[in-house]
């Protein structure tokens, strides 16, 4: 056992944050949200220059042949400079689930492009309706005709949908419980996308699928058996989440306690008072353990290792840890925290967005109580 | 990083298992709640020192092992889930020989190492004093010079496994004139020595659980001086961060946190979602509580105290026990208040006993506030209040 990052790791994250601190500014956070694409072509071209969007793919299709854990590392490090943009669609759910599931022909297809950041990629799983994480709730059909498939219906909080370039589709193929994940050519004037107007800015769509055809060929594993694969999916995807908001919590634990070292009341640095240092003490207590739990989840897919239980007790716990971590620091920052003048802002929206991802605290809490028999 | 035990590690778990496995299966003890400061049973503390699994981490020449703190952790957490009778080795085990072992001289390592090895000699500790909790230099207990000898009066408190114990591992002033901090030392006393004298205490729970340690004239020779003269106070905070470093803080009530999984899955109460929404709740939180105390054994194996490393995972674990009690308790509903005994009493009264006994494990050990002090100072550099 070890719970300390590898050299590699370090210099990665040290390569990581150095790259973000210069290139990714609060203006330009601000900047990303205001626009329609939500992020930068040329931003987007470095860092794919720079290996971050092939970093866990096989070196045969021009990935780094790293990990799961290192790409944490990565995820972690964009958490802390609230970087948004395609990535976390294009990588985790778009390009690892080719990658998981698909033929060796369509990775070598697709996969190199994605790498180079030629191609953008998302998942179209959540549909409308409340507490519908999961492959069980899908609704949205593709029905069988003349040996392909036509995919009618509306999926919602689409990352990044708007600017992709495909779209891995969860679709019922069979009446029951039989589930296709389909790779879905985004340009089709058939899908109509509509972004919606976020919390954390970042760009959720909603995607209407007006009976678009699609090739037997661009099924993305088996026929009628994607439900496993969609597991997967929410699991690399929930842990990935986790990841960024482990950066946003441990940067804002920064932020925080560098606050209560200068803003002084009563002649003294409000850090002094011991109600202020025990706010801070529960907050590294909360990060600390998001972190380890996070980490835990990442090593474990990384090994290929059944984490389901670990999964879930990362998302649960690092959603709620979250939040006990931001209201501290906005009840330490008084009320400069709850203006736009002030940094906090962008960490507590992206935490919150982060922590309604893929599966909140009571939605793993359950998957925790079947992992124990209950 | 590396959340895997390595296949040595795994073996090792396996056979202490085995072992525990084995001695419930004989009948020599039922799995209880803080068993491992509560449970005295001298022949279980033979038995596992005849395993070599006292003072594991200690050097060969002592007879220790010269194992890994990340094997005393596999052997401890396995303890704590069987809720084994480990009381009468626990202290000299976790802490009181790791301190010879840091600060004593050649001639007490000698002494005392190999018998505590051997499950011989049982060990308590006199920190704390009636005026004395948190403020620990506050200490009045004298121990004043007399040719070969100290000379020591004063009064502990709290002292677990008093009854038990043949050694005290006891701190008293040594120089009333220098600064509180540096003027403390660290003594082993016989316990069975003219002057000292004990009286139990009742904790809520209706158990012994401390007693007042009394010491009157109390003549201890020079050579049970532990370290150097005056040190005792930086070598008391060492000691500390061992004595909150261990899984007891987030197992001590393991069979309890079983029990009533058990329980609810046996009477179909896991069916109803209020009740699978906390039972999960206490699972997230204890995993969560493992890798922190994991992080501790990690720092241990790297050659350091862990100093603000035990402090978080102690005050964050005797939370979660005290919610393990809750959760046990509103479970069990009026069923819960029945006693050990008692008809009805559900889980042989562990909820009841685990209820009134966590109200007490974020004080000892270094309260939550002081351990929530340490983190703001050492962790995060605040300054002081």
């Amino acid at each position: 056992m070890k719970l300390t990052l590898s050299e590699e790791q370090e210099m990665l994250r040290k390569t990581a944050r150095d790259f973000l601190n210069d290139k990714c500014s609060k203006r330009f956070v601000k900047q990303m949200e205001e626009s329609e694409s939500g992020y930068s072509r040329d931003l987007w071209q470095e860092m794919a220059e720079l290996g971050w969007m092939g970093l866990a793919f096989p070196g045969k299709y021009g990935g780094g042949d790293m990990s799961f854990l290192d790409l944490a590392v990565l995820l972690e490090e964009m958490g802390r400079a609230c970087l948004s943009g395609p990535l976390f669609a294009t990588v985790i759910l778009g390009g690892l689930s080719i990658l998981d599931i698909g033929s060796e022909a369509q990775k070598q297809e697709y996969l190199p492009k994605l790498i180079r950041g030629e191609r953008v990629f998302t998942l179209a799983l959540t549909e409308p309706g409340y507490h519908n994480y999961d492959a069980s709730s899908v609704t949205v059909e593709a029905i069988r005709d003349d040996g392909n498939y036509v995919i009618s219906g509306t999926k919602l909080f689409v990352p990044d949908a708007h600017i992709a370039d495909y779209l891995l589709c969860a679709a019922k193929t069979k009446p029951r419980s039989g589930i296709t994940i389909f790779l879905v050519d985004a340009r089709n004037p058939r899908i109509k996308y509509t972004a919606l107007k976020t919390m954390a800015g970042d760009k959720l769509c909603e995607v209407v699928f007006g009976q678009v055809p699609v090739p037997a060929a661009n099924i993305l594993g088996r026929l009628n058996q994607g439900r496993s694969a969609v597991q997967r999916i929410m699991q690399r995807a929930a842990v990935g989440k986790c990841c960024e908001m482990v950066g946003n919590m441990e940067r804002v634990l920064e932020m925080t306690v560098d606050y209560t070292k200068e803003r002084k009341q009563f002649d003294r640095p409000i850090g002094s008072f011991q109600v202020i240092q025990h706010y801070c003490a529960d907050m590294a207590t909360d990060v600390d353990s998001a972190r380890f739990s996070t980490y835990q989840a990442a090593w474990m897919l990384s090994e290929g290792l059944p984490c389901t239980k670990e999964v879930a007790v990362a998302k649960a716990w690092v959603g709620q840890a979250s939040q006990r971590v931001f209201a501290l620091a906005h009840q330490i920052h008084g009320a400069i925290g709850v203006t736009v003048e002030h940094d906090l802002h962008y960490y507590t929206r992206r935490a919150k967005a982060a922590e309604l991802a893929f599966g909140d605290a009571d939605f793993y809490r359950e998957v925790v109580a079947r992992e124990m028999g209950l | 990083m590396d959340f895997s035990f390595t296949e040595e590690q795994d073996k090792f778990r396996q056979e202490v298992w085995d072992f525990l496995e084995d001695e419930t299966k004989k009948g020599y003890w039922e799995p209880t709640c803080d068993a491992w400061v509560q449970g005295f049973d001298p022949a279980f503390t033979k038995r596992v020192a005849h395993r070599g699994w006292i003072g594991l981490t200690w050097p060969r020449e002592y007879g220790g092992q010269g194992r890994s703190h990340m094997d005393r952790l596999i052997l401890t957490e396995e303890m704590l889930r069987y809720g084994a009778p480990a009381a009468c080795h626990w202290f000299g085990d976790r802490q009181v020989g790791g301190a010879i072992l840091s600060f004593g001289s050649e001639e007490l390592k000698k002494e005392f190492l190999p018998r505590i090895v051997k499950g011989e000699a049982y060990f308590g500790l006199g920190m704390s004093e009636p005026g004395t909790g948190s403020d620990l230099a506050s200490l009045q207990t004298r121990a004043i010079e007399d040719g070969d000898y100290y000379v020591i009066n004063g009064q502990k408190t709290w002292t677990s496994c008093a009854s038990f114990s043949e050694y005290f591992d006891i701190y008293a002033r040594t120089d009333p004139e220098a600064p509180r901090h540096r003027g403390i030392s660290e003594f082993i006393v016989d316990a069975k020595s003219p002057g000292v004298s004990r009286i139990p205490m009742i904790d809520i729970t209706g158990t012994e659980a401390w007693n007042d340690v009394f010491f009157d004239n109390v003549r201890v020779h020079k050579r049970y001086l532990v370290g150097e003269k005056n040190r005792g106070f930086y070598q008391v905070l060492h000691q500390l961060d061992y004595e909150r470093s261990g899984m007891e803080r987030l197992m001590g009530n393991y069979p309890l946190f079983e029990g009533i999984i058990q329980f609810a899955k046996e009477n179909r109460l896991s069916r109803n979602p209020v009740i699978r929404n906390k039972l999960a709740q206490l699972q997230i939180e204890f995993e969560v509580g493992r890798l922190l105390i994991y992080r501790v054994a990690l720092v241990m194996e790297d050659g350091r105290a862990p100093n603000w490393e035990s402090a978080m995972s102690k005050a964050y674990c005797t939370e979660f026990e005290k919610r393990l009690a809750c959760v046990a308790m509103e479970i069990l509903g009026p069923y819960g208040q029945l006693k050990l005994g008692s008809r009805f009493v559900p889980l042989r009264g562990m909820a009841l006993h685990s209820y009134l006994g966590s109200k007490g494990y974020s004080l000892q050990a270094g309260t939550t506030e002081i351990l929530k002090n340490i983190l703001a100072s050492r962790r995060l550099g605040l300054p002081s209040s």
